[in-house]
């Protein structure tokens, strides 16, 4: 940032959060330094740390991977585990970055990154084209419905800026993103080691007429990304303050997972069916106008209806699906595999139930996107189709429909690990 | 924008869903308070979160008997205000009573002793979640960090082997004598706090704003003077203008040289700033991953 700071544009960013996932040698790393550096985000003392560690390990470069790799282990085999977050920000955004690994034995971490990210980076080395993990990150952008994907089509550098090479990727890429489901997919043809494209404008590539990366991280619309229609709200709380001042008080706060909600409006409770109107929205600041996601806020009824923690107010001529009998995309994320016909406790929007594992579908080759219609054995990083029974109706939406009421995990009762990672279809 | 969040009410939105997802979740959770101004905001979100109700957990405090005398006299306060249980844990008390040895010689800090303080504090009140105001943009281990850290009976965090954490789904089973650490604000900068306190105007301590104290130079770092402060020979008192960055345990906390006496200059200081804040944290400073072995044992 620099000395123009103005704090009345600060404050009224938009906050973008993004994953990118890549390999060893991809460029990802780099991408990142870049793009914290270029952006002013790497402070001195940092930038001094990394650069005494690069130079006490030897390495004849400044190593921008040990700003991301923090724990001890990763700095001793010099790959990344977990999934790191970094932050910095434009005059225009605040962004998040969840960096996490790109080889298939991390697909847990790429999903976790994915799952609250408005938007993915997928690094193409350029001399390399489309590859088998290029299709894997892209795969789990589009199950996890991520709605902006940007292709950085890297070391563009060493292939001498080739417009060729570039539209050779794209026509590949047309062969296979047929599968996809994304509704918002672009191009860039970058060098993150010598810059051009994702600060600054290369002067190497005129044949190219788009947005640099960071334009396009800056001014990409995502105020849309969310479900502005159908009204879901989940009641995470109840607040009963028992003082004199608000003796009668009770008030439903919670998360908004979709759809607009107004004073007077006609609202229905799940699962018990009875409908009242909402007499105010409160928060501590006042009370709203109209309440959307992601507010937090809290919502007091005109009628006293027995209402708690895992319900649901809707509207009464939109309401989700209920069922006990779900078919979810589930991608398992343990040693230990999954087991047709066990039990495991899951949690969806705030309510927390017990399910069994009724069958495996199939499983879903994750490089080439191939059905399995045999292999029913789910083990870690792999992902399957399978149909569940919980122990109540869930109320819920198709994830592709509304990340927030068509997700769960599952947790494994005996030592209370999540293992898994459910997409309702 | 209509129907759109600016990034601060996002974070705050995202904040208060964990404190109450908290509340709902387990039955002894407590706030962790340090004094310093991320404790101040997450003591301000929770008055949010629970409004028009009080916060109904208590907040602990582990003090190291080296604290500002400032910061003793406004955590007090703000308890009173908020009308909320204190919890306060003795690092001065484990010493006297020989469960804790203190360490000796220049640069000695009860930093460390704190983490035995904290485990007993946690098992003496069966506390099960701990609410904290770290934040990952602080220190790489803390990148790591979930929102649900999870912490064997021992107190100890296995950074290897954390639970993956997805969407807005947390998950808080554990077994008895477990417990977790939460962090609500783990998405907030330290440009998003500053520029939060500003907006919502929380009052703060006055060692935020520059004001005049002895200082001394050490290993690169301004640290305030107190009367426990042992002075190397080639160091010496001097009379300057400065304020806290952060605010810890004396015999660690650096001060910054500062004109900055108002939330506005402060928050024009911050985003200019080239160094972080935990720059002049002399704990974080004895190895190059500091931070992850003390948290493996039980720290903050």
């Amino acid at each position: 940032m620099d000395n123009t700071f103005d704090s009345n544009e600060y404050i009224n960013m938009e906050l973008l959060r993004f994953t990118t996932a890549g390999s060893v040698d991809d460029g990802k790393s780099t991408l990142i330094g870049r793009l914290l550096y270029d952006s002013k985000s790497i402070l001195e003392d940092q930038y001094n740390a990394v650069k005494e560690a690069s130079e006490r390990r030897g390495e004849g470069y400044v190593n921008l991977a040990l700003l991301t790799d923090g724990l001890r282990a990763e700095r001793e085999q010099g790959i990344t585990i977990d999934v790191a977050y970094r932050y910095f920000s434009t005059p225009k955004r605040k962004f998040i970055i969840a960096d996490t690994p790109g080889h298939i034995q991390y697909t847990r971490n790429m999903v976790t990154g994915a799952s609250t990210a408005n938007l993915a980076i997928i690094l193409v080395d350029a001399r390399k084209g489309i590859l088998e993990q290029t299709r894997r990150h892209s795969f789990i952008a589009s199950l996890l419905k991520i709605p902006h994907v940007v292709f950085c089509i890297n070391k563009m550098d060493l292939v001498d800026y080739s417009k060729e090479v570039y539209d050779n990727i794209l026509s590949d890429f047309k062969h296979f993103s047929s599968k996809l489901e994304v509704q918002d997919i672009r191009f860039v043809p970058i060098s993150a080691l010598k810059g051009d494209n994702v600060v600054n404008r290369s002067e190497n590539m005129d044949w190219y007429h788009g947005p640099t990366l960071l334009y396009l991280l800056e001014t990409i619309h995502i105020a849309s990304d969310h479900d502005l229609v159908n009204c879901r709200f989940p009641v995470q709380y109840v607040v009963r303050p028992f003082s004199d001042e608000y003796h009668d008080y009770r008030g439903y706060a919670g998360k908004i997972a979709g759809g607009i909600f107004k004073p007077g409006d006609k609202v229905m409770a799940l699962p018990s069916g009875f409908t009242s109107t909402i007499k105010q929205i409160d928060t501590y600041d006042g009370p709203l106008d109209e309440a959307y996601p992601p507010m937090s806020a809290t919502i007091l009824l005109e009628d006293e209806i027995d209402i708690s923690r895992g319900d649901m107010l809707v509207r009464e001529n939109n309401v989700p699906q209920i069922s006990q009998d779900i078919e979810i995309m589930l991608v398992w994320m343990n040693e230990k595999a999954l087991q047709i016909g066990g039990k495991y406790a899951i949690r969806h929007t705030s309510k927390e139930l017990r399910c069994l594992i009724k069958d495996v579908k199939y499983k879903v080759d994750i490089n080439t996107l191939h059905r399995n219609l045999e292999d029913k054995n789910i083990g870690l990083n792999e992902i399957a189709r399978v149909s569940i029974r919980t122990t109540q109706p869930l109320f819920f939406d198709r994830y592709k429909m509304n990340r927030n009421t068509g997700s769960v995990i599952l947790i494994d009762e005996t030592n209370n690990v999540t293992v898994g990672a459910g997409m309702i279809m | 924008m209509k129907n759109s969040l600016n990034h601060l009410q996002e974070l705050e939105s995202e904040s208060i869903h964990v404190m109450r997802e908290i509340a709902s979740q387990f039955e002894r959770p407590c706030l962790l308070f340090s004094g310093g101004k991320d404790s101040i905001v997450m003591a301000h979100l929770a008055k949010k979160a629970f409004w028009p109700a009080k916060i109904p957990f208590p907040f602990v405090h582990i003090d190291t008997g080296h604290n500002f005398e400032e910061t003793i006299s406004f955590r007090d306060s703000l308890v009173e205000e908020l009308g909320v249980k204190l919890v306060v844990g003795s690092v001065q008390e484990a010493i006297d009573s020989g469960k804790s040895v203190e360490e000796k010689g220049v640069g000695a800090s009860r930093n460390i002793l704190q983490t035995l303080t904290l485990l007993d504090t946690i098992e003496q009140n069966k506390f099960d979640a701990l609410l904290g105001g770290a934040r990952r943009d602080e220190e790489k281990a803390r990148a790591k960090e979930r929102f649900f850290s999870h912490r064997d009976d021992f107190g100890q965090w296995d950074p290897k082997n954390q639970r993956p954490e997805l969407w807005n789904l947390y998950n808080g089973k554990k077994f008895p004598g477990e417990h977790f650490r939460v962090f609500p604000i783990s998405n907030w900068t330290e440009l998003d706090v500053w520029m939060y306190i500003r907006s919502e105007n929380i009052r703060l301590p006055s060692l935020y704003f520059s004001h005049k104290r002895d200082v001394f130079m050490r290993d690169g770092m301004w640290l305030a003077h107190a009367p426990f402060m042992q002075l190397k020979d080639d160091e010496n008192l001097e009379h300057k203008v400065v304020r806290c960055r952060t605010i810890g345990d004396i015999t660690c906390t650096g001060v910054v040289l500062s004109e900055a006496n108002c939330l506005d200059d402060i928050v024009a200081e911050i985003a200019a700033t080239r160094e972080t804040e935990r720059g002049n944290r002399a704990d974080d400073k004895r190895s190059e991953t500091a931070m992850e072995d003390r948290k493996k044992e039980g720290y903050f």
